[in-house]
């Protein structure tokens, strides 16, 4: 008993510090946002120094907030919506129907992600530009799409297999259509593994960088290219660099918090036998 | 009430019509100090031209130029105006990606630029970009260290002078460290300052026939010479500070001794963001066997794309953004020491940024006598002092930084680095088909 209390204390002991080893370099940019520039440079760091909204203040005379949020939210919700929608059924079929080929086909699907997606800039950039979607948000969404599915496809179908097939079976015997399997015992048994296969789609979508620093300029720019346009070659900007990532992981920090519980069991969802 | 509802929406449906007959321009740019008032000051171009609407795209040095090569590559048409340096514009006019500025007006008085700063932004007696802002490196020192030492500051020091400086003024349980310089690997970082320090200790990069001399005994004697005073007398983990980070630490006071770009002196005057702004003083970069190639010249110029559809009223931002009054509307609404440098003579004929900015003369002196079309004491094949005018030079640079990053991080010798550089170097020579 005592034993236990104590490996209980230990443990809490070390996730605190893991926490808050994790936590810092984002309290840290937290507080600096808040310092001077003078006071943001200071060696050894300033931890007592009046707080100023200067920076907040000036970000938002420069920049246009609201424009890169909204376009953030678009393309991250948008694509991971567009990627469910169609790696849903795919992961449905790979699951409970496969084939002599379907290991092949999601290790090829895998390997899509193990090229450098500098390779294909010049080819992607043609596309765009003859499809008009340069700068576009429609355009964003569609690269995340395909650039998500293969992740959201495996994470699905590993969610998928833990689903006993006799719960399928059961429904298939009373005569439901694999529609009607898929949208009443497939989808609500898997709700948490969705839901978190979605809220990672979400964070890789917020936070990915290249494609939306290359394809977009202006209209279509997410927040990625907001934080971008703060980083300085030449001149101390770190105060006002990190008042921009502050507003700029903010939205997607609350999203996260608010569905820790979700994404925990969803994260663990089938993990035990 | 009605009335002025009724009224104001037809007010505001004439301001929807002006706004979508409006071209507008995309201004691709660096989030440099001088840029971001450029930003800041345009509302007042736009308030003159109801017809242009600006559009800014500030991204990172790196990055703004990947995505401007790929859009000015492949025709694109999503930039309008391009901040690039002096670098890019003799290659980009080469290929035929920038439109050439001719017959500008007698008011904008092109001869009013300065002659080095000019013939870096042309190609074949063409101007192809018009320079915002200029720079050149030079020393910075803290006055107040050298008058506790007793050393007085030539105007020109050497480096021999230099090395024996920075072991004296060298205080660590202090905090002070003898000097700071470049480590970080890249082009434009460790590599920029090097090829000063090459060059005036009478090394070069290339011979004539395009053979690269990297393990000759200057490249040897300049490299030893950086990598022991870094060692020595320089801050822990040099070889991971670039710009920024040396600029940080000198402004808090934690470096004897600096040399860098010439924008520095501003930022290091200005009480707001330095420490030690009272006590700066500035030197000509130091020498060693010859002046030549021993600062470099820089531009940062804004040019028109050749895939641009808003070329006029592009050049219209342009010849205002690097106007004679624009320099004085910087001076009046952000103050004098703020105006872009080293440009355009006049500025420096202006007694009001002459008594605001104590560092105009010797940085004007250093962008006057950098000349990038002979930048080696021996004859070389190549202009540019900080760099080679050569598109493979980005990733030479980049090569050569990073070996001479390991070698100061003491990974390895410098014999070897350098001898690892030579063949790196002399491989990618011949991949690109020089020297047949």
């Amino acid at each position: 008993m005592q034993d236990d209390a104590r490996r209980k204390m230990w443990t809490t002991a070390l996730a605190w510090f893991i926490a808050l080893v994790v936590f810092f370099p984002i309290f840290w940019m937290a507080v600096t946002a808040f310092k001077t520039e003078v006071d943001a440079i200071a060696t050894p760091p300033s931890l007592f120094f009046t707080p100023t909204v200067e920076n907040f203040q000036e970000v938002f005379a420069r920049s246009n907030y609201g424009r890169y949020v909204w376009n953030s939210i678009a393309v991250s919700f948008g694509s991971t919506i567009l990627a469910l929608a169609f790696a849903i059924p795919a992961a449905y079929a790979m699951a409970f129907f496969p084939t002599k080929r379907t290991p092949g086909t999601l290790l090829w699907m895998l390997s899509t992600k193990m090229m450098p997606p500098v390779g294909v800039l010049i080819p992607m950039y043609l596309l765009f530009r003859d499809m008009g979607l340069l700068d576009t948000v429609t355009g964003l969404m569609m690269i995340y799409t395909l650039i998500n599915m293969p992740i959201v496809i495996w994470m699905l179908y590993t969610y998928f297999k833990d689903v006993p097939n006799e719960i399928m079976e059961a429904g298939r015997v009373d005569g439901a259509t694999p529609i009607q399997e898929l949208f009443l015992l497939l989808i609500p048994l898997a709700v948490p593994g969705i839901a978190s296969t979605g809220l990672l789609s979400i964070i890789l979508s917020w936070n990915e960088a290249f494609w939306s620093l290359n394809l977009t300029s202006s209209n279509g720019a997410p927040l990625t290219a907001f934080i971008a346009s703060y980083s300085s070659p030449q001149g101390l900007f770190w105060a006002k660099l990190s008042a921009a990532s502050l507003m700029a992981i903010a939205p997607i920090l609350v999203v996260g918090w608010m569905s820790q519980k979700q994404l925990v069991s969803g994260l663990t969802f089938g993990a035990v036998k | 009430m009605k009335k002025t509802v009724l009224s104001l929406s037809i007010a505001a449906a004439l301001l929807s019509v002006t706004a979508q007959a409006a071209t507008t321009v995309t201004i691709g740019t660096v989030n440099n100090g001088d840029m971001i008032i450029m930003q800041r000051l345009s509302k007042q171009f736009e308030k003159q031209h109801p017809d242009i609407k600006l559009d800014w795209v500030v991204l990172e040095e790196n990055v703004l130029r990947q995505r401007l090569t790929t859009d000015i590559a492949t025709k694109s048409g999503q930039f309008d105006v391009a901040t690039i340096g002096a670098y890019e514009v003799p290659i980009w006019a080469k290929q035929g990606w920038l439109k050439p500025f001719e017959n500008l007006s007698a008011d904008y008085d092109v001869d009013d630029i300065l002659q080095s700063v000019r013939n870096g932004l042309s190609y074949e007696g063409k101007l192809y970009a018009l320079p915002f802002y200029s720079e050149s490196s030079m020393l910075f020192y803290r006055t107040d260290l050298f008058k506790k030492a007793g050393i007085e500051m030539p105007t020109q020091p050497t480096w021999d002078q230099v090395k024996g400086w920075a072991g004296k003024l060298s205080d660590k349980d202090a905090g002070v460290y003898g000097i700071c310089l470049r480590g970080k690997p890249g082009w434009g970082e460790n590599v920029a300052f090097l090829s000063t320090m090459v060059h005036s200790y009478g090394g070069q990069w290339f011979d004539m026939k395009w053979q690269p001399t990297l393990d000759s005994p200057e490249w040897k004697a300049a490299v030893t010479d950086y990598v022991n005073l870094l060692n020595q007398y320089g801050p822990p983990g040099a070889a991971s500070n670039g710009f920024n980070e040396n600029l940080s630490l000198f402004a808090s006071g934690k470096c004897a001794m600096w040399i860098d770009a010439t924008v520095a002196a501003g930022l290091l005057f200005n009480p707001d963001k330095s420490q030690v702004a009272d006590k700066v003083g500035f030197a000509q970069a130091p020498i060693g066997k010859t002046e030549k190639g021993s600062h470099w010249i820089w531009s940062w110029a804004l040019a028109i794309p050749n895939s641009s559809d808003a070329q006029d009223a592009a050049t219209q931002f342009i010849t205002w953004a690097t106007s004679k009054s624009y320099v004085e509307l910087v001076g009046q609404q952000v103050g004098w020491t703020s105006v872009p440098p080293g440009t355009r003579r006049s500025t420096y004929e202006n007694a009001k940024y002459t008594e605001a900015a104590p560092f105009a003369q010797p940085v004007l002196q250093a962008i006057e006598s950098a000349d990038p079309t002979h930048p080696t004491l021996n004859p070389s094949p190549y202009t540019g002092i900080q760099y080679v005018g050569i598109p493979e030079f980005q990733a030479i640079g980049t090569q050569v930084g990073q070996t001479i990053a390991a070698a100061l991080a003491g990974q390895m010798s410098v014999d070897q680095a350098l001898k690892g550089a030579q063949s790196s170097v002399s491989r990618t020579m011949r991949q690109a088909g020089y020297g047949k």
